[in-house]
């Protein structure tokens, strides 16, 4: 305020005689230096030297005695790790910003029409007031494997038990060669039975949690006239036991069907097993008979998706990326939205364009502008992205998740503490932004 | 006017001495307390910052130990950091930056050697003969970079054991095994009764290098062992790929590894150590150091010995008894008198003895009465580093520590992949050799 009145004080001082204007002059650049140099000094001290700084670093090896000139800049394109990176950054560049935008844009037409829209917006924006990191760290839990921990594969459980529930045992593996084939196809005693044969099938790795309440002592049956019978038990006592002996401590399973085919494999009877074990299919005729239990007995509970695996980890921090940003988007198009004449789209309705159509013809048209906006601002967003993948990758899975920032890092910081090539990721980051933040500033001049 | 511009220029002035002010700050500081700490032994002042490893159970036991010196010290102040698992990437860029902490641990030999390569590191000389009393020469060597003693071996891990819950051992009729192919057979009976014998945590590659390590020793011998670790052999060894094949009986016995090895990836140490310490365990046994109990910490349900308990890792054929062991050197970055006091102080079996009495500690200070050890498992477990026949230092700890001791690189995650396929014997060696030679080239 006083440099105002300064300024407006101004005119005596060009009327004043000649040596007097010299020093005026002198003084005026003296006060836009003053101005200018507040700004100089911390764009030199934190921009421009560090720069320079992180160019010539690049140029010299590990240890920073040796200067390498472009080695650093070679490796870029021949360490698995660092082209990883690079690939995994050209994934983020072609999907996010697209999703963002996308998504930003159908939220924010679609709230236009719904009476509590803010209620709505609130609660798509709110991923933006927390730290990219936290939001990381939250996602974490949220896509861990154990679906009685993670979110995500809690609610696919849901779905996945009400399609198929589990066996009553689902862990149990045949205790001797005796029973064939992989429980989650069902298990075949691999001896034919006739009439009078007693079918012994020993199950282990059933959990003590996962005998029924009601089993009691298995024991073997006496051959049945004319018939097949048998036992499933469990054939396991402490120490393991005899396999393939029903032995005292070992309790019979109650409640598995048990399946007699023909030698086609095609099913005769079937039986359901009791407190000791036992079952019968009485009155049989004679002949080669198998005995199965069926695949349904041994069906697996949903075991939860590795989204932290190495194949999933990706796409998954990809949709919390997206989650974070949606908000952003919408919120920025809302914006635009509510600024364009309502008198186009009134016109072309009353024209009798379909709702698509003023949406795909007039609406989005007269968006572009706001949704570059928010398309390039992703784009130099997901180019730099970092917080979020250290966050959410374990360091199991850091290389397959691994992007140029984060790679970067790792390089510097992580434990390798090789900074000349670290600087040169850095630089290269750097020459992959410029064309964007160029297109940016077209942008801003043609507006402006 | 002219007052005005002159008020102007007396800003800029203002504004930069205040930048050239924010970059000498420190320096000042340092030197306020030297000067202040010199005028008398007795009366030590000063503050002085630490940098650990140590996070919550471990920090609080840590805080109790500085709280002790501090009683002695009223007039040092000790402020504590915890560098958590990225203590490495903390420290070298202190380092870096110019700016380190007073006192700061390293978990890895290896760490410290460079940092006394790259001059950061204040020998300790005045502790030398008070270590070498209460520690032991083998302590003083472990903290020892070119005969010159940096770092001290504060607390110690005893690695070789192995941790189970008694409930489901007696649910499967088993006994704490006493030999490698006594383990296999057990974990096989317990597989079998319903339950994974094993609980890995795969998530934190440490716990795959000390299982491999266990092995390692135990298969090749100390001698060989050292070899490896010094980079005398290759990764491509016949030895390492003998003790792989070993290992690989137990990360690719999938059944019996709680959650199959792509659960066990996700597993990280905490959990890979509750999957065991539970009223409804998810696994059996963990394959882990001494500090298990520590980091299962208050949530844990099981009482000592009815609840959970430990037996040594088992003999390989004739291996004899083997203690791989780790542990946290305490180093010191600036001299000053306060610094200095406290270095001593964690020298005299008191300090040691307040952990000691917190659980979840083994003191390699020989005067620590094994009574203060909470309970008989601590007893057993601090006093087995003594009795090792042969005790060597965690070998990936011994490593560069790009190639052994971080995160998401070199052997951890080397041996993650091993744990994804526990049959690529050949080409994990191979790749194990390629990152090596790059560290060490």
């Amino acid at each position: 305020m006083s440099g105002g009145g300064s300024i407006a004080g101004e005119p005596p001082v060009v009327a004043a005689p000649p040596p007097e204007h010299e020093v005026g002059r002198w003084s005026k650049y003296a006060l836009a230096a003053g101005f200018l140099a507040p700004a100089t000094v911390l764009l030199t001290v934190w921009i421009i030297y560090p720069a320079l700084s992180t160019i010539r670093r690049s140029l010299y090896d590990k240890s920073g005695d040796n200067l390498v000139w472009f080695d650093n800049y070679k490796n870029l394109f021949t360490s698995d790790q660092t082209l990883n990176a690079i690939k995994n950054n050209a994934l983020w560049l072609l999907i996010v910003p697209a999703f963002v935008t996308a998504i930003g844009l159908i939220f924010a037409v679609l709230t236009e029409r719904i009476r509590w829209s803010v209620a709505f917006k609130t609660a798509v924006f709110m991923p933006m007031a927390i730290s990219a990191f936290a939001a990381a760290v939250i996602w974490r839990v949220m896509d861990q494997k154990d679906p009685d921990v993670g979110a995500a594969n809690a609610m696919i459980r849901v779905a996945h038990d009400y399609v198929s529930s589990p066996g009553v045992l689902s862990s149990a593996k045949p205790s001797t060669e005796d029973l064939a084939g992989a429980p989650s196809g069902g298990l075949t005693l691999q001896k034919a039975v006739r009439p009078g044969d007693v079918a012994l099938l020993g199950l282990t790795g059933v959990s003590a949690s996962e005998i029924p309440a009601d089993a009691v002592q298995a024991v073997k049956p006496e051959p049945l006239q004319g018939g097949i019978n048998g036992v499933v038990w469990r054939d396991f006592s402490p120490g393991g036991g005899t396999p393939g002996k029903v032995e005292p401590q070992e309790v019979g399973l109650p409640g598995v069907t048990v399946e007699l085919l023909d030698t086609g494999g095609k099913k005769v009877n079937s039986a359901s097993t009791d407190k000791n074990g036992t079952f019968a299919f009485e009155s049989v005729t004679d002949g080669e008979y198998r005995v199965a239990i069926g695949s349904k007995t041994f069906a697996k509970p949903f075991q939860g998706v590795s989204w932290l695996g190495e194949k999933l980890i990706t796409p998954a921090i990809m949709f919390a990326y997206i989650w974070i940003w949606a908000g952003f988007a919408m919120v920025v198009i809302a914006a635009g939205l509510a600024a364009i004449p309502r008198d186009t789209l009134e016109a072309a309705r009353t024209d009798g364009a379909t709702e698509w159509q003023v949406f795909r013809r007039i609406t989005v048209p007269l968006l572009a502008p706001v949704l570059s906006v928010v398309f390039i601002t992703m784009l130099i967003n997901v180019l730099k992205v970092f917080d979020i993948v250290i966050a959410l990758a374990p360091g199991s899975v850091q290389d397959d998740a691994n992007v140029i920032a984060l790679d970067m890092w790792r390089t510097s910081f992580g434990g390798i503490s090789d900074f000349g090539f670290g600087s040169a990721i850095a630089v290269f980051l750097f020459v992959l932004v410029i064309p964007i933040l160029a297109l940016n500033i077209r942008r801003f001049r043609r507006e402006v | 006017m002219k007052r005005q511009r002159l008020y102007l220029v007396g800003l800029m002035l203002a504004l930069l001495l205040l930048v050239g002010a924010c970059g000498g700050g420190n320096d000042n500081a340092g030197s306020g307390t030297t000067a202040a700490g010199t005028t008398a032994e007795a009366n030590v002042s000063g503050s002085i910052s630490v940098i650990g490893v140590w996070t919550g159970p471990e920090q609080e036991s840590f805080q109790a130990v500085i709280d002790g010196f501090t009683k002695e010290y009223p007039d040092v102040k000790v402020k504590y950091t915890s560098g958590g698992d990225n203590i490495v990437t903390v420290l070298s860029t202190a380092v870096e930056g110019g700016n380190p902490p007073d006192i700061a641990t390293v978990s890895q030999p290896g760490t410290m050697a460079d940092f006394v390569k790259r001059g950061a590191l204040q020998p300790l000389d005045f502790v030398k003969d008070a270590v070498t009393t209460n520690f032991g020469d083998s302590i003083v060597t472990t903290g020892s970079v070119n005969g010159k003693l940096y770092g001290l071996l504060f607390k110690a891990a005893n690695k070789s054991t192995v941790w189970y819950n008694v409930a489901s051992f007696k649910d499967a009729g088993v006994e704490a095994p006493t030999t490698y192919d006594d383990l296999l057979a057990v974990a096989k009976t317990i597989n079998a009764s319903g339950l994974p014998a094993y609980s890995i945590g795969g998530a934190d590659g440490w716990t795959l290098t000390d299982l491999f390590e266990n092995i390692y020793i135990r298969t090749a011998g100390a001698e060989t062992y050292d070899k490896l670790a010094k980079h005398e052999i290759p990764w491509t060894d016949q030895s390492v790929k003998d003790a792989l094949a070993e290992m690989a009986k137990i990360v690719g016995d999938t059944d019996n590894v709680a959650g199959g090895q792509a659960g066990a990836l996700q597993t990280d140490f905490p959990t890979s150590v509750s999957n065991v310490f539970s009223a409804t365990p998810k696994a059996a046994m963990v394959l882990e150091g001494d500090f298990v109990p520590g980091v299962a910490g208050d949530a844990n349900p099981l009482k000592p010995e009815t609840g959970f308990n430990v037996f040594p890792f088992p003999e390989i054929g004739s291996s004899g008894k083997a203690v791989v062991g780790g542990g946290d050197l305490v180093v010191q970055f600036k001299k000053s008198p306060a610094a200095d006091a406290f270095i001593e102080y964690l020298t005299e079996p008191g300090a040691s003895e307040i952990w000691a009495k917190r659980g979840g500690f083994s003191s390699p200070n020989k005067k620590v009465d094994a009574s203060v050890y909470p309970d008989p498992i601590q007893k057993t477990t601090a006093g087995a580093i003594g009795a090792a026949e042969t005790f060597r230092f965690d070998l990936s700890d011994l490593q560069p520590s790009a190639f052994g001791g971080t995160v998401g690189q070199g052997l951890f995650k080397l041996f993650q992949d091993f744990l994804k396929t526990p049959t690529d014997v050949d080409g994990i060696t191979t790749k194990m050799e390629a990152a090596a030679a790059k560290a060490f080239g």
